[in-house]
């Protein structure tokens, strides 16, 4: 059980970096890279986020879609559960931990189109992973998408001061940079745990 | 609104991808062979257009609040349909986009589409902006699907062609594809996931490239007409 977990952290943080590996989350990495305070309040909201709905959707799924035979309408379900769920966060943070809610900001409405929300939840039923196992992994694969976008959000801070065709202004310049970063996280990929 | 101008905007000018820059996730991880491409593209082309007529058909009745939620049931719901079938007829491509197939809801194309398009036109309108934004995002997929196809494994129409016993195609997915050259001297990265944002970038500064240069030519057309008005006056 424990070499499990450990292997599902380390597949979720690097080797199978959701950014990286599998490009689930690929527009808010995009979108809040531009600086690194920005990109590590988005990454936490992630990680929270992910973290809840793996839990929150893995019950449903086993308790109430599968006994009831409505598995299908997983996608729809776990959408709204996620919709419904960021709602939730963002009043219970404004009451209770307004300094939070505060330095998240508008970070926290756009998760519910973030894919990698709705990706890992999908995962998790796609691998057959328990209760705890699909916690660990919304979680560590939130940890990777903190790691990935703050790196990437230092990345593009120098970016700015570098030269480069005039045509590569904002995105492109972006992607390619990304390549190179993704590059990198590919050196992990041959990594074997146990 | 005419077709014609949609058209353009949907392929070019307005490209989901290379210009409104949305959507990428799915673009970049799933176009390693013309099939994923083709397949992928084409989804999104028939849950886009279904979801523009439904929301176009019930936009005077839905509440301005809850719009948003309405509008992902009802993208959920195409996908679900979609999901489904292609699960029960073309299995392999299915199993080959794995997870992006539901991932279709949180696509910002189609949301972005009914939010921006579909609530203030009519449906004729919208059901063309379908087609030709799906079409667009189909072009930019089967792009990358060749280019990296073509230079990662040095083959044409992976998945989809199959040439060992003349040619034909293929939905399973099994096809080898057309041989251009021998893969060991293909550029294995841009199959992986460098690849995919490399191709993207390039691909999206081409279009920005493009599009200047366009831009510049009207520019100086208009004041060469400009010019020529003032020598005749």
């Amino acid at each position: 059980m424990l070499f499990n977990i450990i292997s599902i952290s380390l597949g979720a943080i690097l080797i199978n970096n959701f950014i990286f590996s599998q490009f689930l989350g690929c527009c808010p990495f995009l979108g809040c890279s531009n600086k690194t305070d920005t990109a590590f309040g988005m990454g936490v909201a992630v990680i929270f986020v992910m973290g809840m709905a793996s839990a929150i959707c893995w019950l449903i799924d086993t308790y109430i879609l599968v006994p009831l035979g409505l598995a299908f309408l997983e996608t729809l379900a776990f959408i709204l559960i996620i919709a419904a769920l960021v709602q939730l966060v963002e009043m219970f943070l404004k009451k209770s931990v307004p300094a939070l809610y505060s330095a998240l900001g508008i970070y926290l409405p756009l998760i519910t189109t973030n894919c990698a929300v709705l990706g890992v939840v999908l995962l998790n039923v796609q691998n057959h992973y328990n209760f705890i196992e699909s916690v660990v992994y919304g979680i560590t694969g939130g940890i990777g998408f903190l790691l990935a976008i703050v790196l990437f959000a230092s990345v593009r801070e120098r970016v700015q001061f570098a030269e480069y065709p005039e045509c590569f202004e904002g995105f492109p310049i972006c992607l390619v940079s990304a390549a190179l970063v993704a590059l990198a996280f590919m050196g992990f990929s041959g990594m074997q745990i146990f | 609104m005419n077709i014609k101008k949609q058209f353009k905007e949907g392929l070019i000018t307005n490209n989901p991808v290379l210009v409104q820059q949305i959507g990428m996730c799915a673009t970049m991880a799933i176009t390693t062979s013309l099939f994923n491409g083709l397949g992928m593209g084409l989804s999104v082309l028939i849950i886009l257009t279904c979801c523009n007529v439904v929301v176009s058909m019930i936009r005077k009745i839905i509440p301005e609040e809850i719009r948003l939620a309405i509008f992902v049931v009802v993208i959920a719901g195409f996908v679900t349909i979609v999901d489904l079938l292609l699960q029960a007829f073309i299995p392999a491509l299915s199993s080959a986009l794995g997870v992006f197939i539901p991932l279709i809801v949180v696509n910002c194309i189609i949301i972005g589409r009914a939010e921006a398009f579909c609530q203030k036109n009519t449906v004729g309108a919208s059901f063309f902006d379908g087609i030709f934004q799906g079409l667009g995002y189909t072009c930019v997929l089967l792009v990358m699907s060749i280019v990296r196809e073509f230079l990662g494994k040095g083959t044409f129409g992976g998945g989809l062609i199959d040439v060992a016993n003349g040619f034909h195609f293929t939905l399973d997915g099994s096809g080898a594809g057309i041989k251009i050259f021998s893969g060991e001297y293909g550029a294995t990265i841009l199959t992986m996931p460098f690849g995919g944002f490399l191709t993207l970038g390039v691909l999206i500064a081409v279009m920005q490239y493009a599009l200047k240069k366009s831009a510049k030519k009207k520019e100086l057309a208009a004041k060469a007409a400009e010019e020529e008005k003032e020598v005749e006056e």
